[in-house]
């Protein structure tokens, strides 16, 4: 009952929080109420026993990735205010007609899930014992190591990329 | 319920309490310290060897006036300074003060508590901290501030990944994320983990004084020369709490060494029975007495050495200390596999 | 690969900066005017001038010795070096000798002052560069010389110790041991600064190979004093044009080799100890005798004009007096001041450094801008 509460409270914030994001005028906001937001879903992560992925979501991507996206923003701001036309190439009706698509797919997936007669696929069963941090470890070593690898040589290629677009010619 | 919310929340409000007048006592500690290190006396004037200053200063600060900038943007600029000190402050719901102990006939934990990612939310909580130095730079709506934020927000994020290096390495020794687990990691292997990973022992200590912009690394701060720093626009009060926001961080820092590498509540040398009797002085004691060594030491490095340049930190943090940090995690866990 | 990325992006356009006359780390009011690309100094314009108060103007209304008063607050750090010179020039132009005994406590009045000069240019260097504890110690030494000036003359900073022909008083009884044992305890001082700074990493990194310049380079700007020996020139005025009474002590010129802040940093740091070996010598030596040489009640010089120079702790200074042999007052007086001439320097030394290295360099090269200005 109060996990019913606080699920409901905390879905309730972090939509709301996201319709600011993109709703707000000043690009700086957005970002911070981005920031509000992800801390929200990590206590959402808190809720569903990953306390591991919370701690993670809020150390990477609340502490480390949005902070550089407070750079960039802060940073061209200092020569452009916010654009406040209206771009001419917008398609405002096919957006909508297409998001509209969208959301009708999720409700029918969600609907046929509830009501069809096997009931959702089962979680795989916990193959290790001991806590978030160890369960997590072993899957992504073992079953998920190729996809692991290959993120990490994405990072390396960014990181590179990074480098030589700011190397200075000396 | 007693033992869920009565007695967490009494924790965390003497917590809270000690810490902030910790934090206004350390802003005395060190000029006392500084002066003595420099032949001279310190505040002497208000109350008995100046011990009444932090209350002076605060009076003073807080009667000064609030001036806000008129162009700046009025929630950020009220918002960071907070986003600076709270996130300092709820670090330690982590710290284990202490082992169980016997009060009015309970059995009550030295600490708030304990998650069994401990480690990982020190740095977590710590990486947020970053936010109110960006905004504070931000809300002052001038160009000089601004990069003088910038600058000391890139010193930080850049000394946070030659910390969670070592980190790292002291995980795989310990085996558990859990602030209280590495105390008792440490208990079980009869050894502070100070000589067991000391170069991890070093370079979190550099590490956490770049993190808290203390010297040497606090060209942003001191940056008498010309960009007066992120906090230029900021008077009064607010002025006060990017202040005690820095010492929350030096004691959080102190806190969180001492439980990693000094044994947190154990006394020295926990696996020599010969030593019993340091048993007699409580943990708790001996965890403020390695605490407040190593608030000594920081206060020590300030008077004594001269401050890097800007280049030459940044320089430190990627090429040495990172590069060392992967190295001893190599090390560690080749020496783990093996042993 | 070439990488193209839109110019506007990157915009590093240059930025002025103004290092404003208020400064913390100017040692007093000057401005310099920054042209940055990022962090780095491209160029720099710097404006003197805020401390300008016409000595050399003043002093055609004052009579000769008045002036030795004007001529405390050039160099406020050092008055009595400032003292020291003008009071030769005249005697220069009047062609009067300074008995033994004057010229040895002069001596060693100057030696006195080009430590306590020294200390308060180490203070102040490692302060800027962040070791704030130096500074205190520094001062503290400095304390004990201006106790020791006090009880000479009773001023500690603005002393016109000196007069035209020799010394107004003779040094008080048990002076001299007095000055003995702070020169022990200059000794035992020194080795502390050496263990703060000399081999601290920290201080090398911030003062190696900052602001190099070679020894043509330096002689070409009109660098002085040991802003100019620390380019490895040997050039001492102490030893090559002798005056008071330097010919009959046995000192060394600490040269430097680089010319970067590190050595000229070195060479003040063995200047103070040299000048400890001055000082002990003078006093061990001191001759009886008088202190003022035959001067006139009213003193006027002939006609004629005259160029006299010193090495003060700052660098070479030299006065240039011309007298027209009628009036009580010069005609003209004209100062070489040193730390203008190394503030000329500064231009050259700077550019290419960042903005952290400027305060280093503004302390290396040892200015004070009461002698700058005038």
């Amino acid at each position: 009952m109060g996990e019913a509460i606080v699920f409901y409270g905390l879905s309730a914030l972090i939509l709301g929080f996201a319709v600011m994001v993109i709703s707000t005028r000043d690009t700086v906001h957005s970002v911070l109420f981005l920031v509000v937001n992800f801390l929200l879903v990590a206590m959402l992560y808190v809720l569903l026993g990953a306390e591991f992925l919370a701690v993670i979501q809020v150390l990477v991507y609340a502490g480390g990735i949005l902070v550089l996206y407070l750079f960039v923003v802060m940073l061209v701001n200092l020569k452009r205010p916010p654009e406040t036309y209206q771009d001419p190439r917008r398609q405002t009706r096919l957006g909508l007609a297409l998001s509209g698509a969208v959301l009708a797919e999720f409700v029918a997936i969600g609907v046929y899930g509830y009501t069809s007669p096997e009931g959702l696929p089962a979680v795989a069963a916990q193959a290790v014992e001991g806590g978030n941090v160890e369960q997590v470890g072993w899957v992504l070593y073992t079953n998920y190591l190729i996809p692991f690898e290959v993120a990490s040589i994405l990072l390396l290629v960014a990181m590179i990329g990074a480098i030589v677009l700011a190397q200075r010619d000396v | 319920m007693v033992d869920t919310l009565v007695i967490p929340l009494l924790k965390i409000v003497i917590l809270l309490n000690a810490i902030l007048i910790a934090v206004t006592y350390m802003v005395l500690l060190e000029r006392k310290v500084i002066a003595w290190v420099q032949s001279r006396l310190g505040p002497m004037r208000v109350g008995p060897y100046g011990a009444l200053q932090p209350i002076a200063d605060a009076i003073k600060l807080m009667a000064k006036e609030d001036i806000t900038p008129t162009r700046a943007d009025r929630w950020v600029f009220t918002a960071a300074p907070i986003v600076v000190l709270v996130p300092a402050l709820i670090v330690f719901a982590v710290i284990p003060f202490g082992p169980e102990v016997e009060l009015f006939g309970r059995s009550v934990p030295l600490y708030i508590t304990d998650i069994n990612v401990g480690l990982l939310y020190v740095v977590a909580i710590a990486s947020l901290g970053v936010y109110g130095i960006i905004l504070a730079g931000w809300a002052s709506n001038s160009k000089y501030p601004l990069l003088a934020s910038l600058r000391a927000t890139a010193q930080l994020i850049s000394y946070e990944v030659a910390v969670t290096m070592i980190l790292v390495s002291l995980v795989l020794t310990a085996g558990t994320l859990s602030m209280v687990g590495i105390v008792e990691a440490q208990r079980d292997a009869g050894l502070w983990f100070a000589f067991v990973q000391p170069v991890a022992f070093v370079v979190f200590f550099i590490g956490g004084m770049a993190e808290t912009n203390r010297a040497p690394f606090d060209m942003p701060e001191a940056e008498q020369e010309l960009t007066g720093g992120f906090h230029t626009e900021y008077s009064g009060m607010r002025f006060a709490l990017f202040f005690l926001a820095e010492y929350a961080n030096m004691i959080v820092i102190s806190t969180v060494a001492t439980t990693l590498f000094l044994g947190g509540w154990l006394r020295p040398f926990p696996g020599v029975a010969a030593l019993g009797f340091l048993d007699l002085v409580p943990a708790w004691i001996w965890f403020l007495f390695k605490t407040f060594v190593f608030l000594y030491v920081f206060l020590w490095i300030r008077a004594t050495l001269p401050r890097y340049r800007y280049d030459q930190l940044m320089r430190l943090g990627w090429k040495v200390l990172i590069p060392i940090g992967i190295g001893n995690i190599v090390v560690t866990g080749v020496v783990k596999v093996l042993l | 690969m070439q990488v193209e990325v839109p110019s506007s992006m990157f915009d590093t356009s240059e930025l002025v900066l103004n290092m404003g006359p208020q400064h913390p780390s100017t040692h007093g009011v000057l401005r310099i005017v920054l042209r940055l690309d990022g962090e780095r100094v491209v160029d720099s314009d710097i404006v003197v001038g805020y401390l300008h108060r016409g000595i050399e103007k003043l002093s055609e209304n004052r009579d000769w010795t008045q002036i030795i008063l004007l001529t405390d607050r050039m160099d406020y750090v050092a008055a009595a070096s400032t003292n020291l010179v003008y009071c030769e020039t005249v005697e220069k132009l009047m062609s009067v000798e300074v008995p033994r005994r004057a010229r040895y406590v002069r001596t060693i009045l100057a030696e006195l002052q080009r430590i306590a000069s020294h200390c308060l240019w180490l203070g102040t260097h490692a302060m800027d560069i962040g070791a704030m504890t130096v500074f205190l110690y520094a001062f503290r030494e400095r304390e004990l010389i201006l106790d020791l000036f006090e009880e000479y003359c009773g001023a500690r900073l603005t002393y016109t110790a000196l007069r035209i022909g020799g010394l107004p008083l003779d040094i008080p009884p048990g002076w001299d041991t007095k000055v003995l044992s702070f020169c022990d305890i200059m000794d035992s001082k020194l080795g502390e600064y050496e263990t703060l700074l000399t081999h601290n990493r920290i201080w090398l990194d911030r003062t190696k190979d900052i602001g190099v310049i070679d020894g043509p380079d330096a002689i070409g700007l009109g660098l002085c004093g040991p802003t100019l020996r620390g380019s490895a020139v040997p050039r001492d005025v102490r030893k090559d044009e002798p005056y008071a009474a330097y010919d009959e002590f046995e000192f060394d010129v600490p040269i430097g080799v680089k010319g970067d802040t590190y050595d000229r940093y070195l060479v003040r740091l063995e200047e103070f100890r040299q000048s400890l070996r001055i000082i002990r010598q003078a006093i061990d030596g001191l001759p009886e005798g008088p202190i003022v040489g035959k001067v006139p009640r009213l003193i006027k010089p002939p006609a004629g004009e005259t160029y006299h120079v010193n090495e003060s702790p700052k660098g070479e200074i030299g006065f240039f007096i011309a007298s027209d042999g009628r009036s009580t007052n010069p005609y003209r007086l004209r100062v070489r001041p040193p730390s203008l001439c190394n503030l000329q320097g500064l231009r050259r030394l700077i550019r290419g450094h960042l903005v952290a290295d400027v305060v280093a360099l503004i302390g290396s090269i040892d200015i004070v801008l009461g002698e700058v200005d005038r």
